[in-house]
């Protein structure tokens, strides 16, 4: 990898209440990267990538420490807004949570309205909905309530409504994990065009998913980075024993 | 499209009998008890209520066709002695009250749940749903009380003189500063009634599902946008429903409105002047009504209460019903 380090993390520690959810994690996605993290449930995976756009303290109890640069700035220095830091941040959750008293168009540019729509929001909109690959469907009923839509339709305007802020790195919790087979493989490609413009971190359950696409997989066990390196290498030759084991199905 | 075969076949199977096992199942002994009984509280409570307003409405018509039913509601003049009824001040008291409850507790209440919900630290959550709670245990006599010895003397100075004052371009802030009258009454209703709209619309935040909260977050929303784009709307129609019962207490409270609102029957667009509630009529009259036509008239102001709880109710009703339907 020849690209710029985007989000660089060293020595990552979360934590709710007295539980260590996150161990130590240091971990780098370059530029435009995918970075996709696996590992069973309770693996602290989902608790890392909320450490990244600072969603994790929003919980009661939960802290974290550590650094996390994003461009070479520290994400936890003490003159960051998150509020700010958010929205260069983008996140995707793992079930579709529109805002349901919003039109599929406010829902769009519900994030840009934060800002006090400067631009051409007809414009956003098209752009949006058109990277996440649901223009076509919505283009006759913007008006009409999100859902009416199915699961993985309500799931890229979720996608739509993170990328209308135009943020630089996108979280995905899990994006498809609600979704039936049809629907996760629409959001596996548009993942393949999102990392065009984007860096891209992943949860996923699923190990295929990660394998067909992501630059890079990390393996959670216990709260601990077990293993980080090229997909291919992780799902052909990783280095530990215990990735071994998970990515062909012996434990997890 | 081909499958026509299929079609057929699909209704072939269902135009066969259905088996034994489910026609059993529709004759099932407890399935039915349960569902008559429950048929029949509910009638009980209808027939509860339709007794109610028959048998008011058969106590206010001999007043009502005496006096007519427009002019009992629209006519300005109250004298039991010389048979003249006629309810418009006191529809006038009941309404402005509320309506000053209203204005006060509303975002007073709106806002203590939001804060309780989405922005106070855990540890005051606790004392400060008590002190709610408290507040809602209060009987009215005793906020009537509070409010004749306590708020009026405070509303006739320095509250009254200084709103004059400021605000005094207003017709509803102008004369003679006498602490008892409307506000006053609007006042002790908006503390009472407190209680009820910070409750039910905390109860009602709490629903907000997390997740929608954390959308809003991830978009760069700031705590206060986030309750503004995610919790509000979702909690919206819960919390008219909160303002609703809010008023309904208002809109029936007896005791405390009473002792504080002056007790004359009067129509001013002033704020600061006293004047009479529904409730407040049939609280003081009742003793002395020993004619029909007296009777008939306080039955009438209790059916022209009634009317006005449900039509504001219907009217709230329908503002929530057109703004969710704007979506669908």
């Amino acid at each position: 990898m020849t690209a710029a380090v985007k989000i660089d993390v060293a020595r990552l520690d979360a934590w709710f209440g007295r539980v260590h959810a996150v161990k130590g994690v240091s971990i780098q996605v370059p530029e435009r990267g995918v970075l996709a993290v696996i590992g069973p449930s309770g693996c602290g995976k989902s608790t890392f990538l909320r450490c990244l756009n600072r969603m994790h303290e929003l919980v009661p109890g939960a802290r974290a420490a550590g650094r996390v640069l994003l461009d070479g700035d520290d994400v936890y220095g003490g003159s960051v807004d998150p509020v700010l830091l958010r929205r260069r941040v983008g996140m995707v959750f793992q079930r579709p949570n529109p805002f349901p008293a919003m039109s599929i168009r406010d829902n769009v540019i519900a994030g840009l309205k934060l800002n006090g729509l400067p631009r051409d929001t007809d414009e956003v909109l098209e752009r949006c909905l058109t990277q996440a690959a649901l223009w076509d469907e919505v283009k006759d009923r913007l008006g009409g309530s999100p859902l009416a839509l199915s699961g993985g339709q309500q799931q890229r305007l979720c996608i739509a409504r993170a990328l209308a802020v135009e943020p630089e790195v996108l979280l995905m919790d899990e994006p498809a994990s609600a979704l039936d087979p049809i629907a996760t493989a629409r959001i596996e490609e548009l993942i393949h065009e999102l990392k065009e413009r984007y860096t891209i971190v992943l949860v996923t359950h699923n190990m295929q998913q990660a394998a067909r696409t992501s630059d890079l997989t990390a393996f959670f066990y216990l709260g601990e980075l077990v293993e980080c390196g090229p997909t291919e290498q992780i799902f052909t030759n990783p280095k530990e024993s215990r990735t071994e084991d998970y990515v062909t199905g012996k434990f997890g | 499209m081909s499958p026509a075969p299929l079609d057929a076949s699909l209704g072939k199977e269902q135009a066969a009998a259905p088996s034994p096992a489910i026609r059993l199942r529709a004759l099932n002994l407890g399935d039915r008890t349960y569902a008559s009984a429950l048929v029949s509280f509910g009638g009980l409570l209808l027939a509860v209520a339709g007794v109610i307003v028959v048998s008011l409405a058969h106590l206010a018509q001999p007043t009502l066709s005496a006096t007519g039913p427009v002019h009992f509601v629209l006519g300005t003049d109250w004298n039991p002695v010389s048979g003249s009824f006629g309810a418009l001040p006191f529809i006038y008291g009941t309404l402005v009250t509320s309506a000053v409850a209203i204005v006060l507790a509303v975002p007073v209440g709106v806002g203590l749940a939001v804060f309780l919900a989405e922005m106070s630290p855990r540890a005051l959550r606790r004392p400060v749903s008590f002190a709610v709670e408290t507040l809602a245990g209060i009987p009215s006599v005793v906020y009537g009380l509070w409010g004749l010895f306590v708020l009026v003397p405070i509303l006739r100075d320095p509250v009254e003189p200084f709103l004059a004052k400021y605000l005094g371009f207003l017709p509803l802030f102008r004369g003679p500063p006498i602490g008892l009258g409307f506000l006053a009454a609007g006042v002790v209703l908006a503390i009472m009634i407190l209680p009820t709209i910070a409750s039910v619309s905390l109860e009602v935040l709490k629903t907000v599902p997390a997740p929608l909260k954390e959308g809003a977050l991830a978009l760069g929303a700031t705590r206060w946008e986030a309750v503004r784009i995610a919790s509000l709307p979702f909690a919206k129609a819960g919390i008219f429903g909160a303002v609703l019962l809010g008023l309904g207490r208002a809109l029936g409270e007896t005791m405390a409105v009473t002792m504080v609102i002056g007790n004359s029957p009067s129509i001013h667009a002033s704020l600061f002047a006293v004047g009479y509630s529904l409730p407040s009529v049939i609280a003081n009259e009742f003793a002395e009504a020993t004619t029909k036509l007296h009777t008939g008239a306080l039955a009438g102001l209790g059916l022209v209460l009634l009317g006005l709880a449900v039509a504001l109710n219907g009217l709230a009703r329908l503002l929530v019903g057109r703004t969710q339907r704007k979506l669908a």
